[in-house]
C-alpha cells in the first residue's frame, strides 16, 4: 500500500512541477507550485517526518507562496508580459537540453552505484524520529549554534528586505 | 532491513533519489528556459525542495534526525531568501517597468 501511495504522490509533485515550468500565466504556476508543496508534505508523512510536513506547509505553502502571489498582483503582472519580445527557440530548446543532460549524467550515476552497500551503517530504528520532541531534542543539542545563527540571518533579511524596497526622497512616484 | 520502519521496506531508497533528481532538473530546466523573474525564482524554490525531499528520505532511511534538522535550516534560509528577493524583483519592476530578466543587461559591454 506504500508504494501505491509513494508512486501517486510522485506523480502529482512532478505533473504539477513540469506544469509550473511551463504554464503561460504567473498566477497559474504559483498555484500548481502549491500543489507541489502538498504533495512533497504527503512525501513527508510517508517518510515518518510529520513535523516537516506540517512546517512545510505552513511555511512554503502558506507564507512564501502568499509572499509570490502578493507581488504577482502588486506588479499587476498579465499573461503577455512576457511574450512582450520575441522568444528565441533555440534558448529555450538548448536549455531543455542542457537540463536533460543533467537528469541523465545525474540518474545514471545513481543506477551504477548501490547506496545501501556504500553508506555508513544506518543508526537503530527510532519510531519517534519525526516527532516534534525528538527533533527538539536534536535541535537544541547538537546544533545549537545555527539555530542562534539563523535568528541573526532573520534580523538581516528583514532589514535588507525593508531598506531595498524603501522609497527614495528623489525617486518618481509613479507606478 | 530491520532498521527501517515497516511500511518504507516496499519503497527502495533509490526512488527518492530519483524523484528528488527529477524535480531539481525540472527546477534546473524552468531557470534556463523562463525569462519571467518571478517564474525563475519559483523554479529555485522548486530545487530547494527537491534536496529537502531528498534529506528526509536519507533521515528516515538512515534513522538520524540530522537530516529533518537540516531540512528545517533550509526552509528558513528559504524564506529569508524568498524576502530579499522579492524586494529586489520590486525594486527592478520600478526602475524597469519590467520583470523581463532579458532586459538586465545595463552591466554588459
Amino acid at each position: 500500500m506504500a508504494d501505491k501511495l509513494f508512486y501517486f504522490l510522485a506523480f502529482v509533485t512532478i505533473i504539477s512541477a513540469l506544469l509550473v515550468v511551463f504554464s503561460k500565466n504567473p498566477v497559474h504556476s504559483v498555484l500548481y507550485l502549491i500543489l507541489t508543496f502538498f504533495s512533497i508534505s504527503g512525501q513527508y508523512i510517508l517518510l515518518n517526518a510529520q513535523f516537516l510536513a506540517v512546517v512545510n506547509i505552513i511555511v512554503y505553502a502558506g507564507a512564501i507562496m502568499v509572499l509570490f502571489l502578493f507581488v504577482i498582483m502588486f506588479l499587476n503582472m498579465r499573461t503577455a508580459a512576457e511574450e512582450a519580445r520575441k522568444r528565441n527557440a533555440l534558448i529555450q530548446i538548448a536549455g531543455v537540453i542542457s537540463g536533460s543532460l543533467l537528469l541523465l549524467v545525474i540518474g545514471s550515476a545513481f543506477v551504477k552505484v548501490d547506496i545501501s552497500k556504500h553508506a555508513a551503517p544506518a543508526k537503530a530504528l527510532n519510531t519517534q524520529i519525526g516527532m516534534v520532541e525528538n527533533l527538539g531534542i536534536e535541535l537544541f543539542t547538537n546544533f545549537l549554534v545555527p539555530f542562534e545563527l539563523a535568528s541573526v540571518l532573520f534580523i538581516a533579511a528583514m532589514v535588507g528586505a525593508v531598506l531595498l524596497a524603501k522609497r527614495e526622497a528623489g525617486e518618481s512616484n509613479s507606478f | 532491513m530491520n532498521n527501517i520502519p515497516l511500511y518504507l521496506r516496499e519503497i527502495p531508497q533509490v526512488y527518492y533519489l530519483y524523484l528528488a533528481t527529477a524535480l531539481f532538473t525540472i527546477g534546473v530546466i524552468g531557470v534556463l528556459v523562463r525569462r519571467n523573474a518571478l517564474i525563475i525564482f519559483m523554479c529555485i524554490e522548486l530545487m530547494l525542495n527537491a534536496v529537502n525531499l531528498l534529506l528526509a528520505s536519507f533521515a528516515a532511511y538512515r534513522n538520524d534526525a540530522a537530516g529533518q534538522v537540516f531540512v528545517f535550516f533550509i526552509m528558513a534560509v528559504a524564506a529569508a531568501e524568498v524576502a530579499v528577493g522579492l524586494a529586489i524583483i520590486v525594486m527592478i519592476h520600478r526602475t524597469t517597468r519590467s520583470v523581463d530578466v532579458g532586459l538586465l543587461k545595463s552591466l554588459k559591454w
